[in-house]
């Protein structure tokens, strides 16, 4: 490792502009004429849309138009599609039902888009907004899944009878049957995985810009993906053809999979820009946020898991319920099937495992990836279930755990999953010992003494990361193949810029992907440029999600550094009359190994664009392309401890300790590395203690719409984190990465509300663990 | 409509907006300093936190008409161009930022925080003082890391300069 290369703890390129305010946003766009965009949105959570009168809205001052449903159709804008099609047990396809990006007969949620306006200014265009007319014929709502698979619920779409979307399975039935019936020990637990709602700051925005003498159109917009939305806005949504559509997405202020998906926001401003002539910006604020940016998890599962006489597991049977909102998401039917049931080995070797899910529509926003994606649930799940088994069995959870752990690799599950590598005992030992798990009794005995609850919990979470070979995913239903670009472009004054098509909106690329050009050719990272974020200057990509950047981003990278350096080579070994086999690059020289003969790297770029001298037939230049599939899955581990004190007056927990230990495989900079592990705990804490979207059941509306109603994790609710890593390195991918994004967010759940429980002596509890709940939940112990 | 004169980043300007125009989009749409940034609606996230007269303001809580002829910094204007405060610096150091949206505010609030506690800052009241600012992104603990090290630098600097 040089200074600057792999494994340095280097601070970031990318940091000054955000620090001095010149951080460029969707929102910060202005271009010339721009106009501004409010939606009409639906106040009820269903109705019949009757009519529209946007008569006195057009009068009002500075209104240029007021758009609506019918013309969008009229002008033959296609509805919005899931992408990723799963069939049922019955074999039958997943019953999609039409999503228009502005609704035509009948809204479907509250906030559900009816029409746009656009104005001068955004106050005008909000105030022409509330003067929009629109009757509407109430009928009844339900946003519980449960309840919309109830005789007699509210139906959403007549392709989808009793709500129901599909009806899914994975795994061995009658197996895992048969190990519960034969088990000496059954426990049995319901799970409920609340719904969150992913908060990026940066609220989602989009500038649609039509070219009228081009016919060409540009959209700026808060995307993880700009490719994907480019090919999906064409192929599906009839926007504009590929080669007529720019999409850029500048800096992007967190996403966590929330700006994965084409929204018909984006939509619906391109083609308003065409309609109206002029180029129109729409931005989010908060509360059309929590109404409308996609939900994340919203699961009720029901559990066994067999034990045999050792207690060893030996069978888990799930049957999932999954809340899919109003509408199918773009990759909603991927997360409760593909990265959830095929996660629910966890770190066991189980014989024999069968998952039911079931997806249901209900009168809410959609419901697609949040940072984990499937995998929080199956985690929080395995690792409830696990704890409480270890309770009745009289056990340590730690020793149940080690007991049933994977030890030799590859390692087959039962649900589709091949573990590559890993090591769940080195993760395990590493967290108790910095947990210092052997005193806790005594912390308790003190805690004890001074009127508090403490208690210890823990979370050994697996995850599939880097998502994934293109083949695999295609023959599970995904629509798109999960490889990723780069190219690495060679200045002739031997500056580098590399173009990839993963994403950056928080992760620090523009640093991490210069180490590995640093690492590769020993040259500074300040000589490198990475490029992302824009259709016409980066070839397809496919974006940044399911911690896939380093593990398949940078994989691409290495691929077109591998082709660099073998032209460099043969330039180099040219110019010094040398074999190119013996010729190596160092410190930003290419040298003859052996001799003290060295050519600089920038004479070797200045070599191939000059194209005076070099070996006979090369074409002149140094810039390659590559693509990279991946082989498999990545599959990050680990061991996450908390340990909790609840005061029995309140009910209020107060984390005293919380340690991670993980194994990311090798890790390209651990300063970025241990960030994105404390935000995904903050954001896993946060689900365990503070957040949970709330829908009132009768009505439909959001009752969490506003950070007055939705319990963000402030500084002050969270502890410092104590942080250590492992490595089994993915021999996956060449870098031996497997992704860390996410990890914080899946492993944290567990660990915090088996915490809770151990110290209230109540295992009774769902997330959040407010006060008032930990303080019922100690009430009924005693 | 109304003309609004005040001083920001150490120069006077003026703009016509409208009455009900939050400071915060003045600044962001008649001055174009973008660095400001919106991101809820209910004064709570702590993205436009500027400084007023000396003191960090939410700049989505006050109108601008209500600014005129405040003294106004914003994240553009803390340090020389092309430099960086010492608390800038802090949280480039300290990884305190990840996406970026959230820095500017809370950049903001640390240089005042700082500065009324006389460098008598411990994580406890770092972290409830930075109460009012949001960030989804790094979980917090960069940030109070770096706005510790940025007062001890700074009022180190200032016993040093004072000696």
């Amino acid at each position: 490792m040089g200074v600057e290369g792999i494994g340095a703890r280097v601070t970031r390129k990318e940091d000054k502009r955000f620090l001095t305010g010149k951080g460029r946003y969707t929102d910060d766009m202005t271009v010339p004429g721009m106009k501004y965009a409010c939606f009409v949105r639906s106040p009820y959570a269903h109705a019949k849309i009757i009519g529209i009168d946007a008569s006195a809205a057009r009068q009002m001052p500075g209104v240029i138009d007021v758009l609506d449903g019918k013309q969008l159709q009229a002008d033959g804008i296609g509805n919005l599609i899931c992408g990723w099609m799963i069939h049922s047990k019955d074999g039958s396809p997943m019953k999609m039902g039409a999503w228009r990006p502005l609704a035509v007969d009948t809204v479907r949620y509250v906030g559900d888009a009816v029409a746009i306006v656009v104005a001068d200014s955004y106050l005008e265009a909000r105030d022409a907004a509330e003067a929009v007319s629109v009757e509407y014929e109430e009928m009844p709502a339900v946003t519980e899944a449960i309840a919309a698979m109830a005789d007699g619920a509210p139906q959403l779409h007549p392709e989808a009878p009793g709500n129901l979307i599909f009806d899914w399975e994975l795994g061995d039935g009658v197996a895992a049957d048969q190990a519960i019936a034969s088990a000496v020990h059954v426990t049995e637990i319901e799970i409920h995985n609340n719904r969150l709602s992913p908060n990026p700051m940066e609220p989602r925005a989009t500038l649609g810009i039509y070219d009228a003498a081009e016919d060409h159109y540009t959209c700026y917009t808060t995307s993880q993906n700009p490719h994907v939305a480019r090919l999906v806005m064409s192929a599906f949504y009839n926007v504009a053809p590929e080669n007529k559509l720019r999409v850029i997405a500048p800096d992007v202020g967190g996403g966590f999979g929330s700006k994965i998906y084409i929204y018909p926001e984006e939509i619906v401003c391109l083609w308003a820009s065409k309609k109206t002539g002029v180029p129109v910006k729409w931005t989010s604020d908060r509360t059309e946020a929590f109404l409308t940016d996609a939900h994340g998890r919203d699961h009720v599962s029901k559990v066994k898991m067999a034990f045999d006489s050792d207690h060893r597991i030996t069978g888990l049977k799930v049957d999932t319920i999954a809340n899919l909102g109003a509408y199918m998401s773009l990759f909603s039917s991927a997360v409760p099937t593909y990265l959830y049931a095929t996660l629910l080995s966890g770190q066991y070797a189980i014989p024999a495992i069968h998952a039911n899910v079931r997806t249901v529509y209900t009168n809410t926003v959609p419901v697609d990836a949040y940072r984990g994606a499937g995998r929080p649930e199956a985690t929080y799940l395995l690792e409830r279930t696990i704890e409480t088994a270890a309770r009745e069995l009289g056990v340590s959870p730690a020793e149940l755990r080690r007991k049933n752990f994977i030890r030799s690799f590859p390692y087959q599950t039962p649900v589709i999953m091949n573990y590559d590598a890993g090591d769940y005992e080195t993760s395990v030992a590493a967290a108790m010992e910095a947990a210092d798990w052997a005193g806790f009794s005594a912390r308790r005995a003190d805690a004890e003494s001074r009127g508090k609850k403490r208690g210890i919990g823990m979370s050994c979470y697996i995850e599939a990361c880097g998502i994934a070979p293109s083949a695999a995913v295609g023959s599970l239903g995904a629509g798109v193949g999960l490889w990723e670009s780069a190219e690495v472009r060679v200045n002739a004054v031997g500056t580098i810029e590399v173009l990839t098509g993963s994403h950056s909106h928080g992760q620090g690329h523009e640093t991490t992907f210069a180490q590995l050009v640093a690492e590769r050719l020993g040259v500074s990272i300040d000589s490198v440029n990475i490029v992302h974020g824009d259709t016409d200057k980066v070839q397809m990509g496919m974006g940044t999600y399911g911690s896939r950047s380093g593990a398949v981003g940078m994989s691409a990278v290495v691929k077109a550094l591998d082709k660099v350096e073998a032209k460099a080579k043969k330039i180099a070994a040219h110019m010094m009359e040398a074999d190119e086999s013996d010729i190596v690059i160092e410190n930003g020289e290419l040298k003859v190994a052996g001799t003290d003969k060295t050519v600089p790297w920038f004479q070797v770029a200045l070599a191939a664009y000059t194209a005076h001298n070099l070996p006979g037939g090369m074409e002149p230049g140094l810039k390659e392309t590559a693509f990279y599939d991946p082989a498999n899955f990545t599959f990050p581990a680990g061991c996450y401890i908390a340990e909790v004190e609840v005061d029995p007056e309140t009910g209020k927990t107060d984390i005293v300790q919380f340690v991670a230990a993980d194994d990311f495989g090798n890790i390209i900079n651990p300063l970025i590395v241990e960030g994105q592990v404390h935000g995904g705990l903050a954001q896993g804490i946060g689900q365990a203690l503070l957040e949970e979207v709330r829908y009132d059941p009768e009505s439909g509306q959001l009752l969490t719409a506003s950070y007055m109603d939705y319990a963000m994790p402030r500084a002050d609710d969270l502890p410092s984190f104590k942080l250590s890593h492992q490595n089994t390195p993915c021999p996956s991918n060449p870098l031996g990465i497997k992704g860390c994004g996410e990890a914080g967010a899946i492993g944290s759940p567990p660990a915090l509300i088996n915490a809770i429980t151990d110290a209230i002596g109540n295992n009774s509890l769902t997330m959040p663990a407010t006060p008032m709940k930990v303080w019922q939940a100690l009430q009924s112990v005693h | 409509m109304s003309k609004v004169t005040l001083t920001v980043n150490g120069r006077t300007v003026s703009g016509e907006c409208d009455d009900r125009m939050l400071l915060v989009h003045f600044i962001r749409e008649k001055l174009g300093l973008t660095g400001t940034h919106v991101g809820c609606d209910t004064t709570q996230c702590g993205t436009c936190v500027i400084h007023m007269d000396g003191r960090s303001v939410k700049s989505c809580s006050i109108l601008a008409v209500q600014a005129a002829g405040a003294e106004i910094t914003t994240i553009e204007g803390i340090a020389a161009q092309g430099e960086l405060h010492p608390v800038q610096a802090a949280f480039k150091e300290h990884h305190g930022l990840q996406c970026g949206f959230c820095t500017p505010g809370m950049v903001m609030t640390a240089v005042d925080m700082i500065g009324r506690h006389s460098g008598q800052l411990d994580e406890a009241t770092v972290r409830h003082e930075l109460e009012g600012n949001i960030c989804r992104c790094t979980g917090y603990q960069n940030i109070v890391a770096a706005v510790l090290a940025a007062n001890q630098q700074m009022h180190g600097a200032t016993r040093q300069a004072a000696e």
